[in-house]
């Protein structure tokens, strides 16, 4: 009873400390990208000011808008709040993991961008419309390739449960899998379309031929927007730990005494930071494509899934 | 027997040729004439260390000297020519609109599935840990194959070709720990004539059609006239 009690008490700060910690992450991602572009960086706790000025707003609702538009922000906000207490961040084995598996976290994901497509076409703009439009046919692309990396990795672990896999692949040690190697990459092509980075989305802009995920929140403000940006923000979060979970998943704590969780923050935070400065690299030396390229990049992603299983199946059985 | 079971040398061939695939499907996407040459050369060089680790976990010597074989030619030799061909046809730059590429990707899955199924009647001669592998040899044949279908570069065509060619030496190793060295040199000078063979013939066709694209070619230079309107059957206006 007392060790079920200390399990959830620590699933419950785990999940708090992942979405505390999300946007010290895109600040992170900020700064180094600037350092890269010699530029001028903000500290690192920005984004943490920029969600408290926008909480500090005055809230402003369109005359037309519904109490959909109104809902939605903490639609998404809980949908991926659920979705980050899934994730093992620090420790494995945690009672949270159970509730759901990998499939669901794909759902909770579908289920906030659907509404968010709601609420872009809800207000009637243009803009509202377009990028829903546009957000749906990046989803209707990225969302098999992440399932294809994402059997592969169940197929190999015999499971389609978070921690259990992530312990599993802890436990195995170093074994070079091509399938984990093509896995990763499609996961990796899938979460920088996903999360709207470069060059699928470039999150920086405002401008109207390069907005995707913007476009659709562009009437947001206030305390909405502040929900649905920190959301953004541990969706990011959660495709980079999922990432390390997979394929570096040593350091990350198997039993709950203080030692271990330590080390587990620590191995953790020391893996996103490089994870980010990658991304970074990835960011700036690639352009935003076109969005009728967007496909093709999909396509290739989808291509690296099925090639994953497809040498599990050749080749590692 | 899972991969996990398999030692360290054993694991990193099958990484290795399934890398080798990999750059099967990027030279299958990538439009561009530069990166589709040095990706060709990247294969080679995948190939090379394949045989170099076969050599080392079945103690085959013999291998070493194919290995440095596949090195010398398609990692540097055939690149470089076919880079120099290119820049002397100033097409570093081209790049081919490839029709469907998705689609074209994702028959290429269909191939190494086809490769796969075929594999699994002849893998049982090999007695190696990673006979396996078979399965991608054919693979990575049967998507130089589509790269030479689905191109209109005769370049890329070419490319295609060696890197078939790549496949069935890959499959040599594999299976049978190499061919006689005998025949590997003969295959290899083969290639090698057939490189510089085909950078002439590139010259003759640019200079006979005006263009390196294939469609052109079942085009005659006098055809560029229209052709004469057909005669009006008899009795149909009175």
């Amino acid at each position: 009873m007392d060790r079920q009690l200390t399990a959830w008490a620590l699933a419950a700060a785990q999940a708090l400390l992942f979405i505390a910690a999300a946007p010290l992450l895109a600040g992170w991602l900020q700064r180094v990208k600037c350092h890269m572009q010699n530029r001028a960086a903000p500290a690192v706790w920005q984004p943490y000011r920029d969600l408290l000025k926008l909480t500090r707003k005055k809230l402003l609702l369109a005359d037309n808008a519904s109490w959909l538009f109104r809902a939605v922000p903490y639609v998404v906000f809980g949908a991926t709040l659920l979705a980050a207490a899934v994730v093992p961040l620090i420790a494995v084995r945690l009672p949270t993991a159970a509730i759901a598996d990998v499939i669901v976290l794909v759902g909770f994901f579908a289920l906030a961008r659907f509404f968010t497509a709601l609420a872009g076409l809800d207000i009637g703009t243009a803009f509202g419309g377009m990028g829903a439009s546009r957000e749906m046919m990046v989803a209707a692309l990225a969302e098999p390739a992440m399932l294809m990396a994402v059997f592969t990795l169940s197929m190999t672990a015999h499971t389609t449960n978070l921690s259990v896999a992530t312990e599993y692949i802890l436990n195995a040690g170093l074994v070079l899998r091509p399938s984990f190697l093509f896995a990763l990459l499609a996961l990796a092509m899938v979460a920088v379309a996903e999360s709207s980075r470069v060059p699928v989305d470039n999150p920086a802009t405002h401008l109207e031929l390069t907005m995707l995920h913007e476009a659709m929140i562009l009437e947001y403000g206030g305390r909405h927007l502040a929900l649905i940006e920190w959301a953004t923000q541990i969706k990011l979060m959660i495709y980079s730990v999922l990432i390390v979970d997979f394929f570096f998943p040593w350091g990350i704590a198997t039993e709950f005494t203080a030692m271990a969780l330590a080390g587990g923050i620590v191995a953790v935070a020391a893996k996103l930071m490089g994870l980010a400065v990658l991304l970074v690299v990835w960011e700036t030396v690639m352009a935003k494509m076109r969005l009728f390229r967007v496909p093709q990049f999909l396509g290739f992603a989808l291509m690296l899934g099925l090639l994953a299983m497809l040498t599990h199946v050749v080749l590692e059985t | 027997m899972g991969i996990a079971t398999l030692g360290l040398y054993n694991q990193a061939i099958i990484l290795f040729a399934s890398l080798a695939l990999l750059t099967s499907f990027i030279m299958l996407a990538q439009a561009r004439m530069l990166p589709l040459i040095f990706t060709f050369a990247w294969q080679g060089l995948l190939l090379a260390t394949v045989s170099v680790l076969v050599a080392i976990v079945t103690n085959h010597p013999h291998l070493y000297i194919s290995a440095a074989l596949t090195f010398t030619l398609k990692v540097v030799l055939i690149p470089w020519l076919l880079y120099r061909l290119s820049g002397k046809l100033n097409m570093h730059y081209d790049a081919e609109a490839i029709a469907h590429p998705t689609l074209m990707l994702l028959g290429g899955v269909g191939l190494v599935i086809f490769g796969y199924h075929v594999s699994q009647s002849i893998v049982h001669l090999s007695g190696l840990a990673t006979r396996n592998t078979i399965a991608v040899s054919i693979a990575i044949e049967l998507l130089g194959m589509l790269l030479m279908c689905a191109r209109k570069s005769a370049v890329a065509q070419v490319i295609g070709f060696m890197s078939m060619e790549s496949g069935i030496f890959f499959a040599a190793v594999i299976s049978t720990y190499g061919m006689p060295l005998i025949v590997e040199l003969g295959v290899a000078f083969d290639i090698l004539v057939a490189a510089i063979l085909f950078g002439v013939f590139f010259f003759h066709l640019r200079d006979s059609f005006g263009s390196l694209n294939v469609v052109r070619f079942n085009r005659l230079s006098e055809a560029n006239e229209p052709m004469p309107l057909p005669e009006p059957p008899a009795g149909e206006h009175p």
